[in-house]
């Protein structure tokens, strides 16, 4: 139980939300890891900075077999989205991305090989600043078709999409991640965007090779059930926009909007004043027939 | 003639803003899916396999022009958003993007709705609604707009107030300033017990076990059923005692011993162990030493031992748990 200010706001940023935080990553090294893998771990850590923790120390742990300890790891840095990389020669070069929901137990996680990593360092073109926002491009039938992709589709998106914001400077639309599925295989391309004059308002993109870039093999799967999958997507009712009573679109895209009014009495309605209108007094008082107390006023 | 150049000029011009869009238009078989909310582009037409499928630089090169087709026609589509100046006309461009269509799994379940404070049930019987009130108040003395509560407030600093008047019907020898200055104490400390009582009782309702239901549903077992029976017999005004039982129902005694401490003998039952049990409490009271019941010694002894094997235990633990933790 809370006994201060902070350890009470500290609480309340892990309990669940109806709007949620950025979800943050942690990426762990196993028992076995070699140099490509580390060298994996610390460029997507250079990616997803604020929201990742990278864990200095190796963790020999067997994540197929037993989740208890990431269970344990992300529920002490409340870290939902995890990055697990190993290397032995049935699989080498090995990376475990996953993800989970409810109180900290594993959802997904798929099991992906490197087969080829060319590093942030090993680029030597200028880098765009931290923490931009990416733009996720999928190209690839398979994305679609195949199950398992569809979850690593999505994954994937969760991973790298970054915080949600309202608004963004369309000159700060730097940085680009680029996944293509073929062949079995998958090619994630990182790029720097420029934009150059064209003659109208769009920009023409030029793009620069820049970033991590890594050809994935998928290889062992762990996903959740689909009811259990389902029960992660539901969104509390106070989410979803309120619809606004009484307005209606048409085809065309006119609004159209319905007002209820009370019963208006038509003679007394207030319209323009025209002075030469208005009742004399004379007229007034034979037209009333008698002396009324209250004087009211013509309009 | 006139007609003409008219005709000439625009396909002039129309030519040539073709030519201007040129460098910024990307053709492809399907259209591309797009959630502008995550900046998200799917691409769902197959890859151009055969020139992917080749040697390593020829494999780059296709697939950054693949990239640079996709990120245009993203590019195109965020510029097409209602975009504004922030910050001024200088500032820079930005757009309102919407939100982020495609789902995603949740981290935590959604959070359930607490319930309703006793005001706020009050409130909702009787139909009273949230006033909005002003959060300034004019003030006469000071003839300016003041706040309602706070720093510089409207009726004047409460702590200067060096006169308090003595209330009609009240002892003329009281303490004016102290009445109040109590009165404040109590209903601040009111308010706080009114407060935690509602976060207790969020909180019991948050933990609290679903009973089993008395209304038949549909999977119930023999023991609940029979259980639900019992209580429904009893559950009439005197207490089931004229209920009539159905033909097979075995009749259970009145069992007027059914609690521990609330036991009460039937008036003329058995006289000699009555007798014998007043004439054995005579006896204690009158001895002068102190009387040994064995069953509550042993009890005692028991529960003790208990206590501190129950101690041990967790301090053990502890230490254990404390080991096993550190990484």
């Amino acid at each position: 139980k809370p006994k201060t200010k902070r350890a009470k706001r500290f609480l309340e940023k892990r309990e669940p939300k109806l709007k949620e935080n950025t979800k943050n990553a942690m990426l762990i090294k196993g028992g076995n890891a070699n140099l490509t893998v580390t060298e994996v771990l610390k460029d997507i850590y250079a990616v997803k900075k604020p929201f990742a923790v990278l864990y200095k120390k190796k963790n020999i742990t067997r994540p197929f077999e037993d989740q208890t300890s990431l269970e344990f790891f992300s529920k002490k840095s409340d870290c939902s989205l995890f990055l697990f990389g190993s290397h032995n020669k049935k699989r080498p070069n090995n990376l475990i991305i996953g993800s989970r929901m409810f109180d900290y137990h594993v959802l997904d996680m798929i099991e992906l090989g490197v087969e080829k990593f060319v590093s942030l360092k090993d680029v030597k073109n200028s880098k765009c600043p931290e923490g931009t926002k990416p733009m996720l491009i999928f190209a690839g039938d398979m994305f679609d078709v195949n199950e398992e992709y569809r979850r690593l589709k999505s994954l994937l998106i969760d991973f790298f999409r970054g915080p949600s914001v309202p608004s963004i400077r369309l000159a700060g639309l730097e940085y680009v991640l680029h996944f293509t599925a073929l062949d079995g295989k998958i090619y994630m391309r990182s790029y720097k965007v420029l934009l150059k004059k064209s003659g109208c308002k769009i920009p023409r993109i030029e793009l620069e090779e820049m970033g991590p870039s890594l050809d994935l093999v998928m290889r062992r799967t762990h996903l959740a059930s689909d009811d259990l999958y389902k029960l992660s997507l539901k969104q509390p009712k106070a989410l979803k926009p309120k619809k606004k009573k009484n307005i209606s679109h048409d085809v065309f895209g006119t609004t159209y909007g319905r007002i209820h009014m009370q019963k208006q009495d038509l003679s007394k309605l207030q319209t323009r004043k025209m002075k030469g209108l208005k009742k004399r007094p004379a007229e007034k008082s034979a037209e009333d027939g008698g002396a009324s107390p209250k004087k009211s006023k013509s309009g | 003639m006139a007609a003409v150049r008219v005709e000439e000029v625009l396909a002039a011009a129309e030519e040539q803003e073709a030519e201007k869009r040129r460098s910024v238009t990307v053709e492809k078989e399907l259209e591309l899916e797009f959630d502008l909310g995550n900046l998200l582009a799917l691409d769902r037409n197959p890859p151009a396999a055969a020139g992917l499928r080749g040697a390593a630089p020829g494999r780059e090169a296709k697939l950054r022009a693949l990239a640079r087709d996709n990120t245009q026609l993203l590019v195109a589509q965020l510029w097409e958003l209602p975009a504004e100046r922030a910050g001024g006309a200088g500032g820079p461009l930005v757009a309102r993007l919407p939100e982020p269509a495609f789902r995603l799994p949740r981290e935590k379940p959604p959070p359930r709705p607490r319930p309703p404070t006793r005001w706020e049930q009050f409130a909702r019987l009787k139909g009273i609604r949230r006033r909005k009130r002003t959060s300034l108040v004019w003030d006469e003395e000071a003839k300016e707009w003041r706040r309602r509560w706070g720093y510089r407030r409207a009726g004047g600093d409460p702590a200067r107030a060096w006169l308090a008047e003595v209330p009609e019907g009240a002892d003329p020898e009281e303490d004016q300033f102290a009445r109040l200055r109590r009165e404040k104490r109590e209903r601040v400390a009111r308010n706080e017990l009114n407060r935690l009582r509602n976060l207790a009782r969020a909180h019991r309702a948050g933990t609290a076990i679903p009973a089993a239901p008395l209304h038949p549903t549909g999977h119930q077992s023999r023991e609940e059923l029979s259980h639900v029976a019992r209580v429904a017999r009893v559950s009439t005004a005197s207490l089931g005692r004229f209920q009539p039982r159905l033909p097979k129902e075995p009749s259970e005694p009145p069992s007027r011993n059914a609690g521990k401490k609330r036991r009460f003998e039937p008036l003329l039952g058995n006289l000699a162990a009555e007798r014998s049990r007043q004439l054995e409490l005579l006896r204690d009271m009158g001895s002068k030493k102190p009387v040994l019941d064995i069953t509550r010694a042993v009890n005692k002894q028991l529960r003790q031992e208990e206590a501190e094997a129950a101690a041990a235990k967790g301090k053990k633990q502890s230490q254990r748990g404390k080991r096993g933790r550190r990484q």
